[in-house]
């Protein structure tokens, strides 16, 4: 029984700062979770995640997280990755201020 | 208070000096993730979710004027202008990058500080009654066997890869304000029948994902016998504690799995091997130790200028009878500063605010300051001349919230705001249940109540000793919270109840409402808390506030 693959971004930390970025389809690292490739195969998610992860000088922790198109690109779909792309409730800080991430 | 000697100053130096080599070395690639990440948590610094966060340790929760402007300095510096004071007496940076993280262990090394094993499988940070040392109800100042104990553990060569981390918390009041049956050990100080000190040894205790009230190992452990007894503690647990699942590797378990008859031989029996090995130089070591922490020279002063704006000013009164504890010298006061006032993140203190409080300790209290595991900052030694003046200017600094033990103080961890390891958000949770009670303005009717929010199952808000514990859960893709109540984390330690089905986000604000509600309701008088309600009406009248008629339904889908 196959259950419907839920479209994912790769998404990490920078190495160097810290923040979140996300895999684009032309294979840099953006701010922007508009801006990350969304992969609809199982298969093809699996290798960009693996061959993300071998940029050990670049990134920290890569993982799949599910996303779902939207209007400007891909929109997160778990509220913790929602957190992720925008930043702390409790100050204007991080990708809120820092990249002019739309409010999600 | 205690100075580092010269040994402490090397070998912090050097820790800095070769962190700063291993960051090079993982910046210019030579080192991967996976060979740094031990590296830099042995180091204090975690990845969470936005950037990186450098825990700092602050030993038994005390820092002076100077150590607390550094922190001020570096928050300026290399972060965003604001530290978090943890629940383990800690301060959070929370925005470092990474080649800046050994500038900042530089700075706080200048100031005899450091970040080292404030992570990892090693005996933490060791924290103790904030009051320490001016506490009225005390038989001795804890800290120096705390700093004992520290000196101890730190780079202690058989303990440094443990089944899995280690706290020690130690009190030296009868009143339990250091949380001691939370921890791993916890050591209260005690009197034998002939009145000599020593400590009542609870092992075992710990909140996170199997919550347990520690037990008594021993009832009366002489004070000279300290050291030993703690090494034959931790090494009993080092060989019988499991390594095959980290969920069950804590000193909890394995007291609970071997039980704690079987735990305390093979503990005695250890300790008879250990005990002629301590020579004594540690007691030698501890009556210097016991030096440095000498009480001040209690000034003797008129209080009449305390008494006057006391009879004259209600907001000045209200705060005084709110944020101040009795001292040991009756002249003296120990000044609890708010870092709870309504709306604001529990435990942030601004670079600014970190400055007045540093001139307010050197300049009013002896130059000393604390972190309570309540997230709040501590004046330990105030002459009640000079509190007036105190207030003012915390009132100037946005500091003077009267609030302590009310509803409004409330303990919180990071949350998803933060933590990579949270099921949903706490911080603002707190600010919205603070800034709601601040609207009703019921919190002084209320009277004390400890409302204590974690946002993941680790617990370090401490939820489940809180009197209403808040526990966010992720639910199906949701944030979800779940409530306790009758939880204590005093002398008379309980885990909290849990009341049924959690809440979601928008309902937890109006759910502790009708709780506290409930409590108004029923309650005897005002001289009855909610604890003590609680505990003679149990869950059923709160249930009924919370879930109204269809609670059975509700709670067996639970
Ligand atoms: S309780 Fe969970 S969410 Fe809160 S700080 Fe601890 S690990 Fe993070």
């Amino acid at each position: 029984m196959s259950r419907r693959f839920t479209p994912k971004i790769v998404t990490a930390n920078d190495l160097h700062k810290g923040d979140v970025v996300y895999l684009t389809a032309d294979d840099r690292w953006s701010r922007h979770h508009f801006e990350a490739e969304l992969i609809e195969d199982e298969a093809i998610a699996d290798i960009r995640r693996i061959e993300a992860s071998r940029q050990t000088g670049t990134v920290v922790g890569v993982y799949l997280a599910d996303a779902r198109p939207g209007p400007r690109g891909p929109e997160p779909v778990h509220f913790r990755e929602v957190f992720r792309a925008h930043g702390p409730s409790n100050y204007p800080h991080g990708k809120q201020t820092e990249t002019a991430a739309p409010r999600p | 208070m205690y100075t580092y000697t010269e040994f402490d100053d090397a070998f912090v130096r050097n820790r800095v000096a070769q962190f700063r080599a291993q960051v090079e070395r993982r910046l210019d690639g030579s080192l991967t993730e996976d060979e740094f990440k031990p590296l830099r948590l042995m180091n204090g610094l975690y990845l969470q979710l936005h950037a990186y966060m450098l825990r700092v340790a602050i030993p038994y929760g005390t820092l002076n004027s100077r150590q607390m402007r550094q922190l001020a300095l570096i928050a300026d510096r290399w972060d965003k202008g604001y530290g978090h004071f943890t629940t383990r007496q800690n301060i959070q940076f929370n925005w470092p990058v990474l080649a800046d993280v050994p500038d900042m262990l530089d700075a706080l090394a200048d100031v005899g500080m450091h970040a080292i094993q404030t992570s990892g499988n090693t005996i933490r940070n060791v924290t103790a009654d904030h009051f320490a040392g001016a506490a009225a109800d005390e038989i001795a100042d804890p800290r120096p066997v705390a700093e004992l104990i520290r000196q101890w553990s730190t780079d202690h060569p058989e303990f440094q890869f443990l089944p899995r981390k280690f706290k020690i918390a130690v009190t030296g009041s009868p009143n339990d304000r250091a949380v001691t049956r939370a921890h791993d050990i916890g050591l209260r100080m005690v009197r034998d029948a002939s009145g000599a000190p020593g400590f009542e040894v609870i092992v075992g205790g710990g909140l996170g994902r199997t919550p347990m009230i520690g037990k008594v190992i021993r009832d009366f452990l002489p004070r000279a016998d300290l050291l030993p007894y703690l090494e034959a503690i931790v090494a009993t647990y080092n060989l019988l504690g499991r390594r095959d699942n980290k969920y069950k590797a804590r000193i909890k378990i394995t007291v609970h799995e071997n039980g704690l008859d079987a735990f305390r031989d093979a503990v005695e029996a250890r300790f008879a091997e250990l005990r002629p090995a301590f020579s004594g130089i540690d007691q030698e070591v501890l009556a210097g130790i016991e030096a440095q922490f000498a009480p001040p020279a209690f000034r003797q002063a008129d209080t009449a200028i305390f008494d006057a704006r006391y009879a004259t000013d209600p907001v000045f009164r209200s705060w005084a009878d709110t944020n101040l504890t009795a001292h040991r010298d009756a002249g003296h006061a120990i000044v609890t500063i708010s870092l709870k006032t309504p709306g604001q993140t529990p435990g942030d203190a601004t670079s600014d605010q970190m400055r007045v409080m540093a001139d307010l300790a050197e300049r009013f209290g002896h130059d000393e300051l604390r972190i309570s595991h309540e997230q709040n900052v501590i004046l330990p030694y105030v002459h009640r001349a000079d509190l007036p003046a105190v207030f003012d200017a915390l009132r100037a600094a946005g500091l003077a919230a009267a609030n302590m033990g009310l509803v409004s103080d409330i303990i919180a961890c990071p949350g998803m705001d933060y933590c990579a390891l949270a099921t949903a958000r706490s911080i603002p949770v707190a600010q919205a249940i603070a800034t709601r009670f601040e609207e009703l303005k019921l919190e002084h009717e209320i009277g004390p109540l400890k409302i204590k929010i974690s946002g993941c199952i680790n617990a370090c808000g401490h939820h489940h000793v809180g009197h209403i514990g808040i526990l966010g859960l992720d639910r199906a893709g949701v944030e979800n919270y779940q409530i306790t109540l009758g939880g204590d984390g005093t002398e008379d330690a309980a885990l909290g109840d849990r009341t049924g089905p959690g809440f979601a986000y928008d309902e937890i604000v109006p759910a502790i409402e009708r709780i506290v509600g409930a409590y108004l309701d029923h309650r005897d008088s005002p001289a009855e808390t909610f604890l003590m309600a609680y505990r003679r009406l149990g869950l059923g009248p709160f249930k009924a506030a919370l879930y109204g008629s269809g609670e059975g339904a509700r709670d067996r889908a639970a």
